[in-house]
């Protein structure tokens, strides 16, 4: 799957949620708390780079270890994959 | 946050979760009253709106709703039956920013789902809706409803959602409020059925995993533990009402000591943090021993308290449906006679509201 192009589908989409100070991710008939690491990885799906670009481009910006990135952004874009939240597509 | 914008539906399904006591269309908000409780919803926290009823499209101003939700900032969800639905309306719904369609269907098998729904031609029209839902692009959530006549048919109505294109489903077991309790004894599904219906759930969420995703209301009576109704009374839900009543819940009105405000007089804020009706059921001081004390407390809230009056004529008690409850052979006794005798040879349909 690192090779797929992760985006949002149509009818999910970040929410900036003043009440609670959290960003949230709203989907059909769910909403998603965001932590800072997974509002992270999802300002990153920009439609255009594939699962590896992006977390190669997170470790460069966190000054963290690839290695550890990528696991930790696999997971989280499985598990939203699917919760049908989070869609790939081939390059 | 729970919009019934209006009790008119084309349908007239027996297990219906309006009040036996319908709102006539006159008593019914004006779309700018709703547009201002919208407002109000976003301000205090809601994310997400649905747009229900009834049969919501049976609003003239829908589309206006629609575009006076996500104005507000609300993530806005149609449940709707498609009934009404030309293909001009939804691409209207579309342009309008729509997030997302739920839409119920009765039964896979025409005529079955067209006497449930008490609607004949029901099913065919459904499905037409359904083409064009997919056609414009929108996130689809099947929601069937599930009772003794259709449980059967679990594996094709899995199938139907996936032919739909829907990136969900509900297989929602019918919950005993509203018209369903008059009906009980023709919707209870048998022990096998709900232990099948279990299983092929299991099954197809592996099967379809990343394709369908599907979420299982069991049916209460068969269970162990209650539901956490509404995620705890007042906590993260409300519902209004189509006359702008507000309620913690849709069937908080057979709570016969509890009175309700209406979001036209008072400030929504005000009704959710101070109304009695809210307080009345929040959090945990409220609750027996048996539920102050059991470890489930904070997972199940009590479970519902509607089912409690219901069932033990005690809106405060411990959801009868629990095993540690003192009144759950209610419960069991219910089960058996129902299911034993099957006296009730025809629905009792949801009747209109009268069209004053």
């Amino acid at each position: 799957m690192s090779n797929a192009i992760p985006y949002l589908p149509r009818g999910v989409r970040t929410h900036y949620d003043r009440i609670r100070g959290r960003n949230v991710l709203l989907g059909p008939e769910r909403a998603l708390m965001l932590d800072e690491i997974g509002h992270a990885i999802i300002a990153e799906l920009d439609g255009k780079r594939t699962e590896t670009q992006i977390a190669a481009d997170l470790a460069t910006r966190y000054g963290a270890p690839v290695e550890a990135v990528s696991v930790d952004v696999a997971e989280f874009l499985t598990d939203l994959a699917d919760k049908r939240l989070v869609e790939r597509r081939d390059p | 946050m729970l919009a019934e914008l209006t009790h008119r539906c084309p349908l007239s399904c027996p297990y219906c979760s309006n009040p036996q006591e319908l709102t006539t269309i006159s008593a019914e908000l004006e779309t700018d009253q709703w547009a201002d409780i919208f407002r109000q919803a976003a301000e205090l926290g809601v994310l997400q709106l649905h747009l229900s009823g009834g049969e919501p499209a049976s609003r003239r101003d829908l589309v206006d709703l629609v575009i006076a939700a996500r104005e507000a900032g609300l993530y806005t969800n149609l449940i709707t039956s498609g009934i009404g639905l030309t293909p001009k309306r939804l691409e209207a719904l579309n342009d309008a920013g729509l997030d997302h369609i739920q839409l119920s269907v009765q039964g896979v098998a025409p005529q079955l789902a067209d006497w449930v729904g008490g609607y004949k031609g029901g099913f065919e029209r459904k499905m037409h809706v359904a083409e064009h839902i997919a056609r414009l692009g929108f996130p689809l959530t099947l929601n069937a409803v599930m009772h003794r006549h259709n449980l059967d048919d679990l594996p094709a109505t899995i199938e139907l959602a996936l032919k739909l294109g829907a990136r969900r489903m509900e297989v929602a077991c019918v919950q005993f409020q509203g018209w369903a309790l008059e009906n009980r004894s023709m919707l209870q599904p048998t022990r096998e059925q709900v232990d099948a219906a279990k299983a092929l759930v299991a099954h197809a969420r592996k099967e379809h995993r990343g394709t369908l995703v599907i979420d299982f209301v069991p049916p209460d009576y068969y269970a162990d533990f209650p539901k956490a109704c509404m995620g705890g009374w007042g906590s993260t839900g409300l519902n209004i009402a189509p006359d702008g009543k507000v309620l913690p819940c849709h069937a908080a009105e057979t709570i016969p000591h509890l009175t309700f405000q209406h979001a036209q007089d008072v400030p929504l804020a005000e009704i959710w943090y101070d109304d009695p009706a809210f307080q009345a059921y929040r959090g945990t001081d409220w609750m027996p021993d048996l539920c102050q004390s059991c470890d489930r407390r904070d997972v199940d809230f009590g479970g519902c308290r509607c089912q409690a009056m219901a069932i033990a004529a005690d809106a405060g008690a411990t959801d009868p449906v629990c095993r540690k409850s003192p009144h759950r052979g209610l419960v069991d006794a219910l089960l058996e006679a129902e299911l034993g005798a099957q006296a009730q040879q025809d629905f009792i349909y949801r009747k209109p509201p009268a069209s004053v």
